[in-house]
């Protein structure tokens, strides 16, 4: 049986004494009552239910509601989604933080989204932190003219095609209005200028942060040039290039004769924003951050979308064919299978090498909003046992699969996020498209389609949301995981107990793990950090 | 291929609204660096969450090292109505989980903006039971768009002392000195404890974050590491003979409250970086010691000196381009001066009113080869424009530097904070005689290293 199989009941410690009931209630016990009611929610056990018809139904999960205060948890800002996640990969945007000085610093290159300008001659400006610096007398007196200055400053030395504005906290209450600023400078300066209110107060995590961006992105980018794209194009949503990760699907997919347009966002420009609209296909990778995006496109332009991971190599091949499934072109299809089976006996190779001393290794993933899904597909790759896992920053439907849509409560918090209201484009609406949509789904084909991280967790699995430094903790101290994967915050908390930790959002400066290539990067990585000598050093002779 | 290829020569633009690569970052994460300094605090930020843990981010990534500290989370409901109820929950939370012995709370430029009282907010907590027993929850003030970094070091500082330090009897305690250690790593603020320590006296630093930012693998994580200043150190600060504050910016606000609150004498001087502030620091501690310097310290000079003379060649008349904050780029140029180096252009985006004249008083008759610059706009960008106009031998700064020395292809040393890809920093002090040293060391090596790889064939030497 496959080591992560759904059916499997997990077995947190090897000799089999801790269940997943005790271990929970251990846990929630230590919690003030008030915080223990709101935990309960978000901690639980994956017991699936399959019912007469055949369906599974899952645990309910709390999932995208407010951290408690004090808590120690792991998540972020929306500023932190919205400048640092989506916007941040982009090159040749000048992003201009309107705040005091810490919200543009800390966000200065920290986030490993690399990018490939070719030529000096090409725009970069990802190597800047640009800055409105407010000052008190901002504060008191209001920004707006600082910025409008900023923004002239901004334009008149590093003449970019583009500037975006990003709120932090003070200016949303000192009522800045940035997009005002934005739009008369747009007038201005005759190049486009957009603002974001991604005030770090906004919803409850990065996620909302993501949101905000990716509706202006779509609102005021995408759908500007209509150069014509080739039959087999596509985007790639959610992928943002950390450890080089974007490069690795640029050069798999070329070779597979497939047409990436845009990716949002990862090695991206600004131009790709723009045209992404004329591809005949999205492809969504980081489910989380962008699938409201995918349904945008798909509403103005009629482009379809399917859910992809090119996180382990059964899953990129098996993305592959569905790209290619779905333009149903032979020679296409041939050639896919070409690069397939090009790529896959080294792939056999360092499975069998890094295999042996991997399997059956236990594993606890916290981190992201897709990324602990998709990483189990690794780790079962490595016959690596996933026994805990969370995100940090996800919804309801990551977890449970999108069938919950239609039942996730929408509370103040997710209210403040504003939902576009998108009609089909008079001119670009492709009607083609969606009847060919239909076609194929009645073959089975299957669209807009993500049964969340669940479904493929063990039985019993602890599924965890917005982990926090106690829990993990504990969680660690009585299971002894072979591997813990989170964080920059939590990296080094781990290791002082001697457990290794992989960070899967900086990859340990490491990577890439997309595609094939990266699924033998990322099994010599595991190899190298679980099974180092350093492990068996921390007792000292004296205490032997 | 250049990293920061929208920099260029030319006409040096001159700019009042926008920063570029900014040579400072905000408050808060100074606060909660030196409240790690305290025994057993958990440092808490009173903002969105996103502070929190970038300052956390960025602590751990300099240390390579746990950041511990909570965040009141606030969310738009917060923003608007205050965030009383979010800081109450924060503080039963972790009193309740996490068991410190104090909560240090500094504000954000969030809550400064809606006006947050943090001592009503405490005396609530205090009132609603959830503060146990001898524990204690401080706080600092520190709105982001004011100061910077040092700012809110210098705030939680003089928190220490505004919260803790009580004078109980008459006469002062004699050599027992409160040292005030300023921005600067834990292996210097163990460095000069050391120094205080051979000097015969009885320190009391705070803060101190040896012992807690540079804690040892040992298979289990110690929330709250053993290093760290004591409440009973902080209370009995009230009763030394002298506090030593180093460096005016971080350290002069604590030690003037402190002599406010308790009459504790107060001298403060620079950071003790290079010769002659060392010098400087030995006197004050000799002033309290009846008058000695033992001879361990004697020969830690006199080895500095012996390095100095003996490799003088290699830096006399080199340039030195370093941003950073103030106390630290006044020791340094003092350091780069001594060995008849020229601190050529000097940036901190740290506002601080002494800092021009301090630095005036280093350059001495140099004043006029140099360009300095603080306070808005004083930023990276600028240097590199200058540096791009005429070059300098050598760069000392925070990792930022590294774009800038791979695109102009200059020697670089890092120093201050934060340093994000190199370690080092955490283990060997760049404070006292010893870390002149190393400071020294290390830009030879950097110098030298260039010379060797730069030197033609016939003049490639063996023995330099």
């Amino acid at each position: 049986m496959a080591p992560d199989s759904p059916e499997q009941a997990v077995e947190l410690t090897p000799d089999g004494t801790l269940t997943s009931e005790g271990l929970r209630e251990e846990l929630l016990k230590a919690y003030p009552k008030k915080s223990r009611r709101k935990r309960e929610k978000q901690f639980v056990i994956n017991e699936k239910t399959v019912n007469e018809d055949g369906t599974v139904t899952l645990p309910q999960i709390g999932a995208n509601t407010r951290t408690i205060p004090g808590i120690l948890t792991q998540r972020g800002c929306t500023y932190a989604g919205c400048k640092g996640v989506i916007l941040g990969p982009t090159r040749d945007i000048v992003n201009i933080t309107h705040g005091p000085i810490g919200c543009g610093y800390y966000s200065w290159l920290t986030r490993r989204n690399q990018t490939s300008a070719p030529n000096d001659s090409d725009a970069n400006y990802m190597t800047y932190c640009f800055s409105t610096d407010m000052q008190d007398e901002n504060i008191i007196f209001g920004g707006e003219k600082k910025l409008a200055a900023a923004i002239q400053e901004a334009y008149d030395i590093f003449q970019p095609k583009a500037i975006a504005v990003f709120s932090t906290c003070p200016v949303g209450l000192i009522g800045d209005d940035v997009h005002q600023v934005a739009k008369d400078m747009k007038e201005k300066l005759g190049i486009n200028i957009f603002g974001f209110s991604c005030e770090g107060y906004k919803g409850v995590s990065q996620s909302a942060g993501h949101h905000i961006a990716n509706n202006q992105v779509f609102k005021h980018v995408v759908g500007t040039d209509n150069t014509p794209r080739s039959k087999f194009s596509i985007n790639l949503l959610g992928e943002y290039n950390i450890g080089g990760d974007a490069f690795v699907l640029e050069d798999l997919l070329e070779r597979c004769g497939i047409e990436l347009v845009s990716t949002f966002s990862g090695n991206s420009t600004y131009d790709q924003f723009a045209n992404a609209h004329m591809a005949n296909l999205n492809a969504v990778m980081c489910h989380r951050s962008i699938n409201y995006v995918a349904d945008m496109i798909e509403k103005k332009y009629g482009t379809p979308w399917i859910k992809v991971n090119f996180i382990g190599a059964k899953s990129t091949a098996k993305s592959l064919r569905k790209i290619g499934e779905y333009f149903a072109d032979e020679k296409l299809m041939e050639q896919i299978e070409k690069v397939i089976s090009e790529e896959y006996p080294a792939v056999f190779e360092a499975q069998k090498k890094y295999k042996p001393s991997l399997e059956g290794k236990r594993v606890m993933l916290f981190v992201g909003g897709s990324r602990a899904h998709h990483y189990q597909d690794l780790f079962g790759e490595l016959g690596m046992k996933t026994v805990a896992a969370g995100y940090e920053f996800a919804h309801r439907d990551d977890y449970e699969g999108r069938a919950v849509i239609p039942d996730i409560k929408i509370d103040a918090d997710s209210r403040n996020i504003e939902e576009l209201h998108v009609d089909a484009d008079p001119d670009m609406y492709d009607s083609d498209k969606v009847r060919d949509k239909w076609a194929k789904e009645e073959k089975g084909y299957t669209f807009a389609e993500y049964d969340g991280m669940m479904t493929q967790m063990a039985e019993k699995a602890l599924v965890i949301d917005d982990i926090n430094h106690y829990e993990s903790e504990e969680l660690i101290k009585r299971v002894k995981p072979d591997l813990f994967c989170a964080g920059i915050k939590e990296k080094y908390v781990v290791q002082k107990m001697g457990v290794p930790c992989k960070q899967l959002h900086s990859y340990d400066y490491g990577g890439p793990y997309a595609g094939f290539r990266g699924a033998i990067e990322f099994y010599k990585d595991i190899d190298r950090l679980v099974n180092a000598k350093v492990w068996k050093m921390i007792k000292a002779p004296w205490d032997e | 291929m250049s990293l920061l290829r929208h920099t260029k020569g030319g006409e040096v633009h001159e700019r009042q609204s926008l920063t570029v690569n900014p040579a400072k970052t905000c408050q808060p994460v100074g606060a909660m660096y030196a409240a790690l300094g305290i025994n057993k605090c958990l440092p808490h930020s009173h903002g969105s969450q996103g502070c929190c843990s970038y300052h956390r981010s960025t602590l751990s990534r300099h240390y390579k090292e746990p950041a511990m500290a909570g965040t009141s989370s606030f969310t738009e409901g917060s923003s608007v109505f205050g965030g009383q109820a979010n800081l109450l929950t924060a503080i039963e939370n972790m009193f309740t989980l996490y068991k410190p012995d104090v909560i240090a709370v500094h504000t954000t430029c969030l809550s400064e903006t809606i006006g947050d009282d943090i001592p009503q907010i405490t005396e609530n907590a205090i009132d609603k039971g959830i503060v146990p027993e001898g524990k204690f929850v401080i706080h600092a003030n520190t709105p982001s768009y004011v100061g910077a970094h040092p700012t809110g070091f210098a705030n939680m500082t003089k928190a220490m002392v505004d919260y803790f330090a009580k004078s109980t009897r008459e006469d002062k305690v004699a050599r027992r000195v409160n040292i005030i250690p300023g921005y600067v790593e834990p292996a210097d603020m163990a460095e000069i404890k050391r120094l205080a320590k051979l000097m015969g006296l009885d320190p009391i630093m705070f803060p101190d974050t040896s012992g807690v930012l540079d804690a040892p693998q040992t298979g289990v994580h110690e929330m709250y590491p053993a290093g760290g200043v004591t409440i009973d150190e902080l209370v009995a600060a009230g009763d030394a003979q002298q506090t030593l504050a180093l460096g005016p910016v971080c350290s002069g606000p604590a030690a003037k409250a402190l002599y406010a609150k308790c009459k504790v004498p107060q001298t403060t001087m620079g950071l003790p970086i290079g010769l002659a502030a060392t010098d400087k620091m030995i006197m004050a501690m000799r002033s309290l010691n009846g008058g000695f310097v033992p001879e361990e310290i004697k020969y830690e000079r006199g080895r500095l000196l012996d390095l100095m003379t003996d490799m003088h060649q290699y830096f006399y008349g080199k340039t030195v381009a370093l941003w950073g904050d103030p106390d630290q780029l006044v020791g340094l140029s003092e350091l780069l001066m001594s060995v008849d180096m020229l601190p050529k252009y000097v940036v901190t985006g740290t506002p601080g009113k002494k800092f021009l004249k301090r630095m005036g008083d280093v350059l001495g008759d140099k004043v006029h080869e140099s360009f300095v610059r603080q306070g808005p706009c004083a930023d990276m960008y600028l240097m590199h424009q200058w540096i791009k106009n005429e070059p300098v031998d050598l760069l000392m700064g925070n990792t930022y530097g590294k774009y800038i020395a791979r695109d102009d292809d200059i020697p670089y040393v890092r120093h201050g904070f934060p340093i994000l890809d190199r370690v080092g920093h955490q283990y060997f002090s760049t404070v006292g005689y010893k870390g002149a040293i190393r400071v020294l060391e290390q830009i030879l090596n950097v110098l030298m290293d260039r010379q060797d790889r730069d030197s033609p064939e016939e003049t490639f030497e063996l023995t330099m």
